[in-house]
């Protein structure tokens, strides 16, 4: 029996900050930056959007191109390290917006980067398991970095929807892995405002390690190699580290590129890989196979083989593209805006 | 401020865009009401509010209401929907300067209102330009 993704959608806020932009007010070396980091620029939310607000729009696509009535999605998942609320689930309020409820299973997911693909192997999961027809997965974040920090230039704003079921593929799942350990790269302590980091730690035995693990443990299982694939989506927190992991792991720039944001949209965490994998999904063909593996600091990596049905070519267009809403109209804002927007003006108490 | 039991009736609406038609003849209500502002008929059917139309009127607010004032200048437009129906709504993501009755928008999910640091998130439709 197949199971897979019957609708997908994404959603990237307008806004964008330039790290020229960024790097002029703490005094940066912004061409290094931008080589460094591989990134020229970032999505920025608006005050009156949030983890839930994205999750709303990128679900709404996904359920246009899934053509499944909301009552029939039996379960709501949606991973963030940005919830807007500390006990409420971001879930209530966007089944509620979708017209899901009231018989539906909700529950936010937490894992830094990678809480997108967990709702997306548990969404894969009860439909494999026949508890339900479909149930719906959402990656989404309005991530902050500390004021001058590296973080600063590349956390951003954006979110992914998958509705999983059994029926109406656009793409079926032909394998799953995970790799997890504790390792303490990144993390945020309950009631602080930012996360903070390892520095150089983060890459060697964090990143790298655990997604290009996590892809060999994913080939290996299903006894596939790089060749197999058209296209390969890793998690992108920075344009060097997914480009340098497909590297390792053999896969051509050109089969990367596709899925490879993170220049013009930076870091949207738990939305990053499954927003690679829309990009894909967009323009791929039918027979094509896809690669994907997810990677979230603390530290563990979700991989998913993905094969595309002849169905992507009448769903595509039923949903804004994900290029399209990176790259149409995109509005261009100053620090001074983008410190306001996200919350960084200390403001004398109501 | 609205209280948030208010808050909570009105979700169908806010969230979902729920309308009701006039089996008699085909006025669009919204909110549902009981009795058609056109004909007086009392029977209803369920709909939904199209999700695009065009800025019939529009104001910029720049001295806002408390609640309000960090989102200052802003747009609130009256909306004329492809279904007819017209609704009063903020018009965000556009260039105030160029803003212009006859534009074509469409409805976004968005954060309206919170309630203070610690109260509830208030969630709703807002427009944006549709292209
Ligand atoms: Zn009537």
């Amino acid at each position: 029996m197949d199971v897979g993704i019957a609708g997908y959608g994404a959603y990237v806020p307008r806004h964008r900050i330039k790290v020229e932009e960024i790097a002029k007010v703490w005094g940066a070396d912004a061409p290094a930056y931008k080589k460094g980091l591989m990134l020229r620029e970032k999505s920025v939310p608006t005050p009156d959007q949030d983890t839930i607000t994205l999750s709303v729009e990128a679900a709404r696509h996904a359920v246009r191109r899934a053509g499944v009535e909301p009552r029939r999605i039996g379960a709501i998942y949606i991973g963030s390290e940005s919830h807007p609320y500390a006990v409420k689930p971001s879930g209530t309020v966007v089944a509620e917006a979708l017209g899901m409820t009231p018989e539906v299973h909700c529950a936010d997911f937490e894992f830094a980067c990678k809480a997108g693909s967990e709702g997306m192997f548990v969404a894969l999961s009860l439909a494999r398991a026949e508890e339900m027809d479909y149930a719906l997965a959402i990656g989404a974040d309005t991530s902050q970095g500390a004021p001058g920090d590296a973080l600063e230039y590349s956390a951003s704003a954006g979110a992914a929807a998958f509705i999983m079921g059994r029926d109406r593929l656009v793409a079926v799942c032909e394998a799953t892995y995970s790799f997890m350990t504790d390792t303490p790269d990144f993390w945020r302590r309950e009631h602080q405002f930012y996360p903070r980091h390892a520095g150089r730690f983060t890459g060697e035995p964090a990143y790298f390690r655990h997604t290009a693990a996590c892809a060999r443990g994913l080939m290996e299982k299903s006894g596939t190699r790089p060749d197999d694939f058209r296209w390969a989506v890793f998690h992108q927190p920075n344009g060097k580290f997914p480009m340098r992991v497909a590297q390792e792991l053999g896969f051509p720039r050109a089969k990367v590129e596709e899925g490879w944001l993170c220049p013009t949209l930076g870091n949207t965490y738990s939305g990053a890989s499954p927003l690679g994998l829309t990009a894909v999904l967009d323009v791929a063909a039918p027979g094509d196979r896809i690669l994907m593996v997810s990677y979230g600091s603390g530290s563990g990596s979700d991989g998913f083989i993905w094969r595309v049905t002849p169905r992507i070519e009448e769903v595509r267009d039923l949903a804004p593209r994900t290029r399209a809403q990176l790259e149409d109209h995109p509005v261009y804002i100053d620090y001074g805006t983008y410190a306001k927007f996200r919350g960084k003006i200390r403001k004398p108490c109501e | 401020m609205i209280g948030t039991a208010r808050y909570w009736r009105e979700i169908p609406q806010r969230y979902r865009y729920e309308a009701a038609r006039c089996t008699a003849c085909a006025h669009v209500a919204f909110p549902p009401r009981t009795l058609c502002a056109k004909c007086r008929g009392r029977a209803f059917e369920p709909c939904t509010l199209a999700g695009e139309g065009v800025v019939e009127t529009f104001t910029v607010i720049r001295v806002a209401p408390a609640g309000y004032a960090d989102e200052a200048p802003y747009a609130v437009g009256l909306i004329r929907l492809t279904d007819g129906v017209r609704l009063m709504a903020q018009v965000v993501d556009c260039d105030l300067a160029r803003l212009a009755i006859g534009d074509r928008v469409r409805v976004e999910f968005r954060r309206i209102r919170q309630d203070g640091e610690s109260g509830i998130l208030c969630y709703g439709y807002k427009f944006v330009p549709a292209t």
